[in-house]
């Protein structure tokens, strides 16, 4: 009944608004005789180019002021992290410096230039120079743009073997995470979705004859231990997922069929990210904000009290709980990571 | 060539000769200005429904956990208690971007003024072959029905995003959506290409071949370039989405490992061997790529036309927008690997496409710098689609800048599927694709009704809409940098998104006054159609042939001989000449110097 009649006023609203429409339609008749703008519709409107033009800049503060330590997520916790944030401001610095201008220039000339009857506009059709130097500049800026971006890309998807990396598989199914440490050889043992066998818990289908999945740990849980780099693996049993750990900067699609990979190393504990001012601060909003809907927080059944911690996001569309596939990443120092891997069973003794 | 000569028969009698029925002058239209208008009818209609969705999914995102009587009235057994389903609200985001992109801004834009704009400014009787022009609206009429119809089926309409990539879309155990739905989309989409090839190749061979007299390439108006190109581009690269879909099919009813391998789903294995997933996102963004800029081009085209038109000065480096629409159109093609940064594909191939990519900026600065150019020092008569068009260079600029962001693959890892790929997508070519159109109809409104649209309602639907357009998209952002991912039914599950929570409630409040007000052109359209004020010949005083046809619509367009063309279309307060404009087929006064261009 409650449906039935609020989907009558939304109705009325909407024939309201027609209504008023064509109210205001029907009280021009007589009112003007030509439906091209006049003189007095090019200064309306001229005018209203500079509100905009107002407008286009305060909303531009106001989402900087109001959400702009956002983008950063207060500090990455990668080491290649602050070469993309680098990047990321410089090419926010030149964006915002081209937007200003040209938005400056198009608003204001559509508002110095407004038609008057009986003025003739200057017949300018071309001008090579200018051309040319609008050409150029973007031609510069772009290059040195290039240039960085691909050192930065290079840099970064380039994985060193000598340095040693811990090697984890990441893998993702509908809709959850695990991830499988390499063990004590560091090597994965080979594994296809064809040897899954869910009685004798292969849940990753991991090869039983293959020796180097025997140490192989699998886990629910994702701890890697700071300063050491780490190499991901990433596997999918069933659609494609993307596993997207924005702390780190780290992004990579999960494929069916074959394997990829991403490596990082993290560089700032979760503990001690806890610390960090920004975080404090931005969690001390996250808990103000829930306390004030802790109904719907409890209802959701979560706790009521956020904490900081990394997370591991599904990041490409894969199915009805796609919003809800996640996984607490843990950054803690060599010997908590030992201790944790310690209780840890392996794969032979799990089956 | 018997078309051709059909059309040149016209000549002697005027093309009044033929005895047309009620169905073959509306339904079964041969004419190129009535299927104009059945394309644009459709497409609005189509429109209407993608924004309403949009509106039903931006309530589900600011406010997920209340009850909703519009969704349950809408939506039926996927809001049991009002509550949007998860299903559905992946299928919504889904079938608003396919109608978006393919239905609205692809068939209703460029169809409507491709067709109606082509053999009227060219100065043609028709397109080279009506049948084939009528053949083309009809398949997308029907490509149109089905996707419709496609929103009722029983396991609830196709869900994997527009860009469907295989397996979600492939395997109906993945989402219910991707098993009679996906059937439907797939098939409305393959019958969408057909129609969009045969639409694309008549308008080439069109401009190639029926320009009127002394129509030179460098004289045409540069709307006609983009529509030229355009056609080319969608030649070069529907049949490659056609391709995709038809192997999808296969993958999907008849056993085949196209884009499948090595899957396990719901306690078995699946036999798919050898495929892959990343071969198809290969395929679909050979074409999603340059469809950005099949949506693009047309309004750009449109825009300069009309600033141009309305500035009352000629479009500044004509030459330059030529070169740069042949650039845009040329690198468009060769730059679909920065939606793969990510993919899994060997990172070298992201820094050629980061190159490639990033290439585009330029062309698109030259536009950009142009049409303001193109202001400077006018006498700009703001007609609503003069406001329209400078709404444009205005969300083109906005939204093309973060493209430098997104086309650099370092920062592509971390804001790629964010918000803030969806806001910069939306503003480069949903809103100002949109704009474009929207500046179309206000233009040629008079040409396609014979009536005048009123333009105070004009000027409140543009400024309302350019509020809330920059009200919804600047601030998502923000968002996007801060790491929300796109396609969540809800944030609520990430205590971490919990401070963005405000920030949506703004833009969905954005987005249902701007979609509120959307309602203001359509009543202007509607009931101007039936009750404009009569329309003058030439109402802007324009250059182009378009308006020395009469204002009621003949078969043949002209009801003598064909203008000859003797100038360029930009002859805009042109010094030695009493009034502003000069029309093309204005012969040369004696000592008159054509502009080298």
């Amino acid at each position: 009944m409650t449906a039935f009649l609020t989907t009558i006023i939304v109705l009325f609203i909407a024939v309201a608004i027609w209504q008023m429409v064509k109210i205001f339609d029907l009280a021009q008749v007589g009112n003007t005789n030509s439906q091209v703008a006049n003189d007095k519709d090019n200064t309306i409107n001229g005018y209203l180019m500079i509100g905009f033009l107002i407008f286009i800049y305060v909303i531009t503060i106001v989402c900087f002021v109001k959400w702009g330590d956002l983008p950063l997520m207060s500090n990455s916790a990668s080491a290649h992290g602050p070469q993309i944030d680098n990047l990321m401001i410089i090419s926010m610095v030149i964006i915002f410096i081209v937007q200003t201008i040209t938005q400056f220039l198009l608003h204001y000339f559509a508002y110095k230039y407004k038609g008057e009857k009986g003025r003739k506009a200057l017949f300018y059709a071309d001008n090579n120079t200018l051309e040319a130097i609008w050409t150029i500049i973007p031609v510069i800026v772009l290059a040195g743009l290039i240039i960085y971006g691909l050192f930065t890309w290079t840099s970064i998807m380039n994985i060193d073997e000598d340095e040693d990396p811990l090697v984890i598989e990441l893998y993702a199914q509908q809709f959850n995470w695990t991830a499988r440490y390499a063990g004590d050889d560091n090597v994965l043992g080979m594994a296809n979705v064809r040897l899954i066998d869910i009685d004798k818990a292969n849940v990753l289908g991991i090869d039983e004859s293959d020796p180097n999945g025997h140490d192989d740990v699998i886990v629910k849980e994702l701890h890697l231990p700071v300063g050491r780099p780490v190499l991901f693996k990433m596997r999918s049993q069933d659609v494609l997922h993307s596993a997207y750990m924005p702390h780190f900067r780290a992004q990579m699609n999960c494929v069916p069929g074959m394997i990829t990979q991403f490596g990082f190393t993290p560089t700032i504990t979760t503990e001690e990210m806890r610390q960090n001012p920004d975080i404090i601060d931005k969690v001390a909003h996250i808990n103000e904000i829930r306390v004030e809907n802790s109904e719907a927080v409890e209802a959701r059944g979560q706790d009521l009290r956020y904490e900081f911690d990394y997370l591991l996001l599904c990041n490409k569309i894969c199915g009805k709980s796609h919003y809800n596939m996640q996984m607490k990443i843990i950054v803690e120092t060599q010997e908590e990571y030992d201790a944790w891997m310690k209780e840890q069973k392996t794969f032979k003794e799990s089956l | 060539m018997s078309a051709h000569a059909d059309i040149h028969a016209h000549d002697d009698d005027h093309g009044h000769h033929h005895k047309e029925t009620f169905v073959t002058k509306y339904i079964f239209s041969q004419d190129h200005k009535m299927i104009a208008k059945q394309y644009l009818i459709t497409g609005t209609i189509m429109g209407v429904i993608g924004i309403l969705m949009s509106m039903m999914f931006r309530m589900q995102i600011a406010w997920p956990e209340e009850p909703n009587v519009l969704f349950e009235a809408l939506l039926g057994k996927w809001a049991p208690e009002g509550v949007m389903d998860a299903d559905i609200y992946l299928a919504l985001v889904t079938i608003h971007g396919t109608i978006m992109v393919f239905f609205v801004l692809t068939a209703g834009l460029s169809g409507t003024f491709s067709n109606l704009l082509i053999p009227l400014q060219i100065g043609a009787r028709d397109m080279a072959s009506g049948f084939l022009n009528m053949v083309s609206y009809w398949l997308f009429f029907l490509s149109s029905v089905i996707m419709v119809l496609s929103l009722f089926v029983e396991a609830g309409p196709a869900a994997a995003g527009w860009t469907i990539y295989p397996p979600l879309s492939a395997l109906p155990m993945a989402q219910g959506g991707s098993g009679a739905g996906m059937t439907l989309w797939l098939v409305s989409m393959a019958i969408f290409i057909a129609s969009s090839l045969l639409g694309s190749l008549n308008y080439i061979v069109t401009v190639l071949n029926l320009r009127t007299k002394g129509m030179s390439m460098t004289r045409l108006p540069l709307t006609i370039w983009a529509f030229f190109i355009t056609a080319i581009i969608g030649v070069i690269s529907f049949p490659v989405l056609l391709s995709a879909a038809l192997l999808l099919i296969m993958d999907r009813s008849f056993g085949t490992s196209f884009f499948l391998s090595d899957i396990f789903i719901q306690g078995e294995v699946l036999h798919y061997q050898g495929g892959s997933p990343v071969l198809f996102e290969h395929l679909f963004w050979f074409l999603g790529h340059p469809e950005v800029y099949i949506v693009l081009l047309p309004a750009l085209g449109i825009t300069s036309e009309i600033i141009a038109t309305n500035s009352r000065k000629p479009i500044f480096g004509y030459r330059a927008m030529v070169a740069s629409i042949l650039a845009i159109a040329f690198l468009s093609t060769i730059v679909w690997g920065h939606h793969m940064f990510i993919s899994g594909m060997n990172p070298f191939l992201g820094s050629v496409f980061t190159f490639t990519t990033l290439l585009i900026a330029i062309p698109s600065a030259v536009k950009a710098f142009n049409y303001i150019t193109t202001l400077w020092k006018g006498n700009l008569q703001m007609n609503p689609a003069m406001l329209f068009s400078i709404g444009l260079v205005s969300t083109f600029i906005t939204g093309g800048l973060t493209g430098i962001i997104l086309g650099d693959s370092a920062l592509d890892i971390n804001v790629h599927d964010t918000y803030f790929v969806v806001a910069h997508f939306h503003l480069v070519m949903g809103i100002s694709a949109l704009y474009g159109m929207f500046a179309g109809i206000y233009h040629w409104f008079p040409k396609m009704f014979g009536r005048m649209l009123n333009k105070r309602l004009g000027y409140v639907h543009f400024w309302t809409t350019a509020v809330c357009a920059y009200g919804v998209f600047f601030p998502m952002h923000f968002i996007g940098m801060a790491g929300l991912p796109r396609r969540y039914y809800t944030n609520s599950a990430f205590p971490l998104f919990d401070d963005l929570a405000d920030v949506n409630v703004i833009i969905t409040v954005f987005a249902l006054v701007g979609g509120v007000f959307q309602l203001v052109f359509l009543y202007n359209f509607f009931s101007s159609i039936f009750f404009g004020k009569k329309a003058e010949k030439n109402p802007w005083k324009s250059n182009t042939l378009e308006w020395t046809t009469p204002v009621e619509h003949i078969h043949g367009n002209w009801p003598g001989e064909i203008p000859h063309v003797h100038r360029w279309a930009y002859d805009y307060s042109k010094p030695g000449h009493d009034e502003d404009y000069v029309p093309q087929n204005v012969p040369m006064k004696d000592g008159e110097e054509e502009l080298q261009h």
